[in-house]
């Protein structure tokens, strides 16, 4: 981000990650237990209430990306015999950890007490802990949330959740850490959660006023941060929020648009939903595509990989095992191609939107497989012509900044041509 | 042959093969009409419960996608090219209209491609039965079994629907009961092969099973019979080859000009994992007691190890190979994956590095079910049989 934009939200944020890395870093010498988990169906609050530590190895994949140290790292692992073909993030991470393991901001990543693989809604979640429990030697504890085939949650797969949950995660947890499993400190984290959601859902649908007030693509990816990761549950998390919502609203009250690394866009001329992952080597460069266009992204749906609250779902303290179950099965990757579908269309009409766009990401089969027909089903619910580019998670080869600026824009071109047809 | 006479090797793999190589499902489309009133279900790799399928009166009819005899002209519009190319044949199947005799589809949880698919084929064909087959991923055997039984029910009870009839236990124990032969007659072809290898080569074996995927069990049990009653009757020569498990390839089915390419250059396939689904249990299911408990039960406690489970003993991948060269008495592994297969390339370097620790020689290359070219892979299988066999005795 810019320099000169110093909102409290982007101050607080970097002094909260800064502190998380510096105790992960310290947890060697403090015996904090950590447990490396992932993004989608993460069990933070529950983590948390062992007072462990959470590591997220896509945060620190996609962070790689951003710092440019990604090609490095995948070059590392597909030496070691790492296919060309599969998701980046993973070899990324593994590259990562052979190069001396340096998180975010150059310090040294401790090593999990425990992999806690929930396996939701990524297939690659799996092998990605095989791969690393060779390479740690710890404790790996599979969460198995069912996929939501039909579109719903089946009482039957959410009493198997619960059971697992039960009967091995918090045990496991129990033993990684050596302390006891309190429920009242599990509530007590849910409903830290639920205050943050419900600030974060404000965040997420000011993108229906006129101008978007944020980029609910780009800039909103810096917002999801903090509670996909290691904030969900805590208090440091609920003032981000707060203090996130406050600055929100305040640009909505006084019409203005969302900030991007070049400074507050001003005189929004298309309003867009994405769906995909972002880039992250091209982050930067990407998001300038869109905003010297004046291109907002009013929603996307990658922004609720870590949660679909935006929907009504809140973490409940007054159910804690069964909420987090609910929460795992419904984050975005767990849902079934026609409920993806339905999504985006209910964003294009909530959001008045006037395109979307499908950024197919190379890597990861859990979005992409499906996506040219999920292109082909929203155009045909809402009349609105998609388009579709494709780029890669951290991979910087495939990456192709001419092809997606054209591919961008003879979008827009289209879009004004279909407003100028629609006006004449 | 003569009428009363034992059907000879050649006529019964020509047989195989002519199921194999219709892609327009003759065999399922004739049975179809033998039997008004009735239908067919199909499923993807890698395991489907044929007994629930069987059981509700539905013809099981697996579906391996259109191997190298496939022309994709409108597959390519569903997928990029970086997806592996299994769901492309098998949506132009579809969109062609030659699954349109199936009235259900099962998508077993095998990768997150064959996931989204289960969602396309929902909106490409609301008319048809889909279920995404999410088969349990925990160590925990109860939770595992409890949550597998519930699944079994619900299909026995969805299938039923779709079937109109709903079966009895006694139904479904037999079920069990014939898929347990049909199993042990896999299991019998598999000792056979790894015993005699130069006797029942691979590319036979093959087009024996892919018929298997297509045709009722009872006649698949009866033909694998049959050949293996020619086999014996017409023995053939062993021959100074190097004996190779081939490994990866559970999903997206190899082309048969690849099995015979390595056979050809010089290796017998003692052990595969082509076609899993067939031998994914790997013990015979009780027939006492509940019936679909015992399906659930047999799953949780089988021994089946592969890339689309989770692998909870920590030195579970490293001993695999070992374990199955071992097993099969081989002399190395040839590592086939289909390219973009995620779970056989997530899972090849810690099986490989398994191998190698062991000192097993292994070589490893990619294919798409619609790879033309075989030259490649036949120079590639041909150096490693011979460096075989210059190292194997040293
Ligand atoms: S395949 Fe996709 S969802 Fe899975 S780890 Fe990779 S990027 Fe994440
Ligand atoms: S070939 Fe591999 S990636 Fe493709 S559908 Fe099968 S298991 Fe999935």
């Amino acid at each position: 981000m810019a320099e000169a934009l110093k909102d409290r939200s982007m101050v607080l944020q970097k002094e909260m990650i800064a502190n998380h890395f510096a105790r992960l870093a310290r947890a060697p010498e403090t015996g904090e237990p950590v447990v490396y988990t992932f993004v989608p169906g993460n069990l933070t609050e529950l983590i948390r209430s062992f007072d462990a530590l959470p590591v997220l190895p896509e945060i620190n994949a996609l962070q790689s990306g951003m710092r440019k140290l990604s090609g490095d790292y995948i070059a590392e692992a597909e030496r070691a015999g790492h296919s060309e073909d599969v998701c980046t993030y993973v070899k990324c991470d593994i590259g990562m950890m052979r190069s001396g393991n340096l998180g975010p901001g150059g310090l040294k990543l401790p090593k999990p007490d425990l992999l806690l693989l929930s396996y939701t809604g990524c297939y690659t979640f799996m092998k990605w802990f095989e791969l690393l429990r060779e390479e740690y030697d710890c404790p790996t504890v599979m969460f198995h949330v069912p996929y939501q085939g039909d579109g719903v949650l089946e009482p039957e797969h959410r009493n198997y959740m619960l059971r697992q949950l039960k009967e091995q995660v918090i045990p496991a947890l129990e033993k990684a850490t050596g302390r006891k499993y309190d429920e009242d400190k599990l509530r007590h984290h849910l409903a830290l959660s639920a205050k943050a959601e419900d600030d974060l859902v404000a965040v997420l649908q000011a993108g229906k006023n006129r101008p978007s007030p944020i980029d609910g693509y780009f800039g909103t990816v810096y917002y999801v941060g903090p509670i996909f990761s290691a904030f969900r549950g805590t208090e440091e998390g609920v003032e981000y929020y707060r203090a996130l919502r406050q600055e929100v609203e305040e640009r909505a009250a006084l019409g203005l648009g969302p900030i991007t690394p070049d400074g507050p866009l001003e005189g929004e001329r298309y309003r867009l939903v994405v769906e995909g992952p972002p880039n992250w080597t091209h982050f930067r460069d990407f998001w300038k595509m869109f905003s010297d266009e004046k291109a907002v992204v009013v929603a996307s749906t990658y922004t609720k990989v870590g949660g679909t609250y935006d929907f009504g779902f809140r973490h409940n303290p007054d159910d804690p095992l069964g909420t987090l179950a609910d929460y795992c099965s419904g984050c975005y990757t767990n849902l079934n191609l026609p409920t993806r579908i339905e999504m985006i269309s209910r964003y294009i009409e909530e959001y008045q939107a006037d395109g979307f766009l499908i950024n197919s990401v190379k890597s990861c089969n859990s979005f992409s497989a499906g996506q040219l027909m999920i292109l082909r089903e929203v155009e045909k619910r809402t009349g609105i012509p998609g388009a579709f580019i494709e780029s890669d998670l951290v991979d910087p080869r495939y990456f192709s900044a001419a092809n997606i600026k054209n591919r961008l824009e003879s979008y827009f071109q289209m879009i004004d041509a279909r407003r100028l047809g629609k006006t004449a | 042959m003569g009428s009363g006479d034992a059907p000879t090797r050649a006529a019964l793999v020509e047989k195989a093969r002519d199921i194999y190589d219709d892609l327009d499902f003759g065999a399922v489309r004739r049975w179809l009409a033998d039997h008004p009133g009735r239908k067919a279900a199909g499923y993807l790799p890698v395991y489907a419960p044929r007994e629930i399928m069987h059981a509700c009166g539905l013809l099981p009819v697996g579906i391996h996608g259109g191997g190298d005899r496939l022309e994709i002209i409108r597959g390519d519009a569903f997928y990029q090219s970086y997806i592996c190319h299994l769901p492309r044949s098998v949506i132009e199947l579809a969109q062609s209209g030659r699954l349109d005799m199936l009235s259900a589809v099962l998508f077993p949880s095998t990768c997150d491609v064959i996931r989204n698919l289960s969602g396309m084929w929902k909106l490409l064909y609301p008319e048809a039965y889909v279920r995404y087959i999410d088969v349990p991923q925990t160590p925990d055997k109860g939770a595992a079994a409890d949550f597998w039984e519930s699944e079994l029910r619900r299909l026995v009870r969805d299938l039923g629907r779709v079937s109109g009839h709903h079966p009895t236990d006694a139904e479904l124990r037999s079920s069990v009961e014939l898929y347990n032969e049909t199993r042990a007659m896999v299991r019998a072809l598999y000792t056979a092969r790894r015993e005699r290898p130069w006797d029942l080569p691979t590319e036979e074996l093959y087009v024996l099973l892919r018929a298997g995927e297509l045709i009722p069990a009872e006649e698949f049990i009866a033909m694998s019979r049959d050949y293996l009653a020619a086999v014996e009757a017409e023995p053939r020569r062993p021959r100074d080859n190097s004996r190779v498990v081939v490994v990866g390839a559970f999903c997206e089915q190899p082309p048969l000009g690849l099995i015979m390419s390595i056979e050809r250059a010089g290796c017998y396939i003692v052990d595969d994992d082509f076609l899993l689904g067939n031998r994914f249990l790997t013990r015979d299911v009780p027939l006492d007691g509940d019936p679909v408990r015992a399906l659930a039960e047999a799953f949780v406690s089988n021994d089946q190890r592969t890339s689309v489970l989770f692998e909870s003993d920590p030195l579970g991948k490293k001993r695999l190979m070992k374990e199955c060269v071992a097993a099969a008495n081989a002399d190395g592994i040839i590592f086939a994956t289909p390219s973009f297969c995620d779970p056989a390339l997530l899972d090849q370097p810690m099986l490989r590095a398994g191998a190698e620790n062991a000192s097993i020689p292994c070589i490893a290359f990619k294919y798409a079910e619609n790879t033309g070219q075989f030259q490649q892979f036949r120079e590639q299988a041909g150096t490693f049989a011979d460096s075989i066999k210059l190292w194997g005795d040293a």
